[in-house]
């Protein structure tokens, strides 16, 4: 074990060399850049083994992935904002073929205005698509997610790809120290890879051929089935990596001083770690509020969400903006406590564009939903 | 032959996978053995190997998965294929 000093796209990076993948194929892409340069100089370094693609565009990246993936070999990309958009067409691809590919996703703006700041709505956009979604908070959080994104894109029980997301710059380039395992325990903990289909020249398929509706429907089905398998299996994981590494993060939730709460405040990415912050602060002066942050949008954690809406009203802060509706994660907590709970659930829309969202604007934004003084969801924090 | 476990649009190679698609034919190729002079233009030329070619390289039609796209009758220098409209939709 060694203590690595460093920003959180460069231990993405650290992490993904360690699964070993044999192919990584990628494009620069402000803030994700420093992410796959890292991995080229381990390429550089001779440290990491496996095929290396630089490519012309995101498309391509993840067109390479899935062509490497589909001939059986471990698959990492990285990207970010409009090169996630990019993907989009590609990203279903992947799904539906049912191809484990790993991709860390550095949140980013969506333009125009161009602006490289932190902001969800790149990957909530893309929440449809099949793939599984994690969204870290701190730079060991992304070491140990990437690790178990491979652990469970591989399972057999899965067979589906999955994107890490890690906030743009207030993660992504802030060093933080986290604690590497030695490469046995990564080895031992990723067994090796055993493609559930590929194309092979012994065993010629044909893939991606046309089906009929009735065919297309088990395929849908069966992704489903896979999502809701990988529900029951990312706490699992999560425990087994415990023993192993000393480091959990939570299940699809992480929940921090709940007992006893009669709200609850549930974030995601680098606001569920300021969260911890203000959730001190506000028990401290006599609060009775608790965090639940979410590490997994998809498979969105319907039971757990259910679980807390008949302990406690819900109090959901988006980075993001469905527009014309509301934030995404306000939408579908809702949505999980239809008809299961009568818990009250309001809302804020904060930090867009990379405004800064500190621990203060946390509070208020909790003391002013347990007061009752918000209605449904609000945007917090414009200056006009 | 190995099966894979997950389910996604992965096809084994089988002689009429997707059923006998010769029902989609509108226009039917009708080959004149006496003009034909076995060059095999249309045997290179079918996109669904439709045409079956003999040890003397005379041909015939395979009408179960032929789809009537009249490449054959296009590519035959001698006029030994034409095109006849399907009378009964299916058959």
């Amino acid at each position: 074990m060694t203590i690595m000093i460093d920003t959180g796209n460069r231990i993405a990076a650290k992490a993904a060399v360690m699964a070993k993948p044999e192919v990584v194929a990628a494009y620069p892409i402000t803030p994700q850049t420093t992410l796959v340069e890292a991995i080229a100089e381990y390429v550089a370094r001779g440290e990491y083994k496996g095929e290396y693609i630089c490519v012309e565009s995101e498309h391509s990246a993840m067109s390479a992935c899935i062509g490497a993936s589909a001939a059986g070999s471990r698959t990492f990309t990285a990207t970010s904002s409009q090169g996630l958009l990019l993907m989009h067409e590609m990203l279903h691809w992947a799904a539906l073929a049912r191809l484990p590919v790993v991709m860390c996703n550095v949140n980013r703006v969506v333009g125009p205005g161009w602006n490289i700041w932190v902001d969800e709505n790149d990957s909530i956009s893309q929440r449809d698509t099949g793939w599984i979604q994690f969204y870290c908070s701190s730079n060991q959080e992304i070491f140990d997610t990437v690790i178990h994104a491979f652990k469970l894109a591989e399972h057999e029980k899965v067979v589906l790809p999955v994107m890490v997301n890690l906030n743009a710059f207030i993660l992504s380039h802030t060093s933080m120290p986290a604690e590497i395992p030695d490469q046995n325990v990564v080895d031992n903990y990723l067994e090796k890879y055993i493609p559930k289909w590929k194309l092979d020249i012994d065993n010629p398929t044909t893939f991606g051929n046309i089906i009929g509706p009735a065919h297309y429907y088990r395929v849908r089905r069966a992704m489903q089935d896979a999502q809701l398998n990988a529900k029951k299996l990312i706490p699992q994981i999560a425990k087994e990596w415990m023993k192993l590494s000393g480091y959990f993060h939570g299940d699809l939730l992480e929940y921090y001083k709940c007992d006893g709460a009669e709200y609850i405040l549930l974030s995601m990415g680098a606001i569920g770690a300021e969260s911890k912050i203000a959730i001190d602060e506000l028990q401290k002066a006599g609060q009775k509020i608790g965090l639940a942050r979410v590490r997994v949008i998809r498979p969105f954690p319907v039971e757990d969400i259910i679980k807390l809406g008949k302990q406690a009203d819900l109090v959901v802060i988006d980075r993001n903006i469905s527009v014309g509706l509301e934030g995404a994660l306000f939408t579908e907590v809702k949505a999980a406590l239809y008809g299961q709970s009568d818990a009250k659930a309001t809302g804020f829309i904060a930090g867009l564009g990379g405004k800064d969202v500190t621990y203060k604007d946390i509070e208020t934004m909790c003391m002013k939903s347990m007061k009752g003084k918000v209605k449904e969801q609000e945007l917090y924090g414009m200056e006009e | 032959m190995k099966k894979y476990i997950v389910e996604t649009s992965l096809s084994y190679p089988k002689k009429g996978a997707m059923g006998k698609t010769g029902s989609w034919r509108v226009f039917k190729p009708v080959l004149d053995t006496k003009k034909c002079v076995k060059c095999l233009r249309c045997w290179i030329s079918c996109p669904e190997a439709s045409i079956h070619r003999e040890k003397d390289n005379s041909v015939s039609i395979d009408y179960d998965f032929c789809k009537g796209c009249g490449i054959c009758a296009n590519e035959c220098n001698v006029k030994a294929i034409v095109m006849e409209r399907e009378k009964t939709k299916g058959k």
